[in-house]
């Protein structure tokens, strides 16, 4: 069970959140202009790393507000969780 | 022409009452419905009076000072988020000053109200909640929301004794119920 830091409650227990994947995937400034490999690689390709990895989480059964904690992704430490549209 | 139908007006825990009754240990833990509370749900920028630190409850009225919003004319504000509030009791609801985008839903049927209070409450809720509800972190004045068991809670603490109130969604209030009566049965068997 991982004990995740939110912004705004403190820590709370894992079963509290929802996992929302990779932060920081900007929403293309164009849609339209892109060819559907970008489009594709805009909706599904995801980051895979080991180490640190920068994700989103909402408090759902707390404040269901969302924000960014980076994890590692091999150790699971937490190193700090932020708000949403803050960067680290 | 029959007779015209009576509107009757029925809590989601009415029909446990009598089972809440039962599995109260006085002295102990008690637990019973506060039906028909009313809630608004309000977001906006917050502001006076409306709390901005997390979790906590803030009280205004001609009682204020108690955290229960019983009192005709009492309001409690619980903090839901950084920009969200439930205001309960029957009082009056607080508009924020100089907001320019508010809402204001009321949501009294969303959610009934179950108190557990006496010396073993905080011990029963331990029993299924993952946060830290020690006197000294989770005094009076302090809410939150959780998990309690499987339902999603929001906890106020209102007293010392210690007494909580458990605001519950209307279609979970029955699981609750069997989940605390459950929970508070062993001090049927001895006292605390």
């Amino acid at each position: 069970m991982l004990l995740i830091p939110c912004p705004w409650c403190g820590p709370r227990a894992e079963i509290e959140y929802r996992y929302g994947g990779q932060a920081h995937v900007a929403y293309p400034p164009e849609p339209a202009a892109l060819t559907d490999a970008e489009w594709a690689a805009y909706l599904f390709l995801r980051d895979n790393p080991k180490g640190p990895f920068a994700e989103r989480w909402c408090h759902a059964a707390g404040c269901r507000r969302w924000f960014n904690v980076l994890r590692d992704t091999a150790t699971h430490e937490i190193h700090f969780s932020y708000r949403a549209g803050e960067r680290p | 022409m029959g007779e015209p139908p009576q509107a009757v007006r029925r809590s989601p825990l009415g029909h446990l009452a009598a089972e809440l009754r039962a599995a109260s240990v006085p002295g102990t833990v008690t637990v019973r419905e506060v039906p028909f509370v009313r809630q608004v749900n309000v977001r906006g920028p917050g502001g006076k009076p409306f709390p901005a630190e997390p979790n906590t409850v803030a009280t205004t009225g001609d009682a204020a000072g108690d955290a229960a919003g019983d009192a005709e004319g009492d309001t409690v504000l619980v903090w839901l988020g950084p920009d969200e509030w439930l205001v309960v009791g029957p009082g009056e609801v607080p508009g924020m000053p100089g907001a320019e985008h508010e809402s204001v839903a009321d949501v009294s049927a969303h959610r009934t109200v179950v108190e557990l209070a006496g010396p073993a409450a905080r011990e029963v809720l331990l029993k299924g909640c993952p946060i830290d509800l020690h006197p000294g972190v989770f005094p009076p004045g302090r809410c939150a929301q959780t998990l309690l068991g499987r339902a999603q809670v929001i906890i106020v603490c209102v007293d010392e004794r210690p007494a909580y109130r458990l605001f519950v969604r209307a279609s979970l209030a029955g699981y609750l119920a069997g989940w605390l009566i459950d929970a508070m049965r062993e001090y049927q068997c001895h006292t605390y």
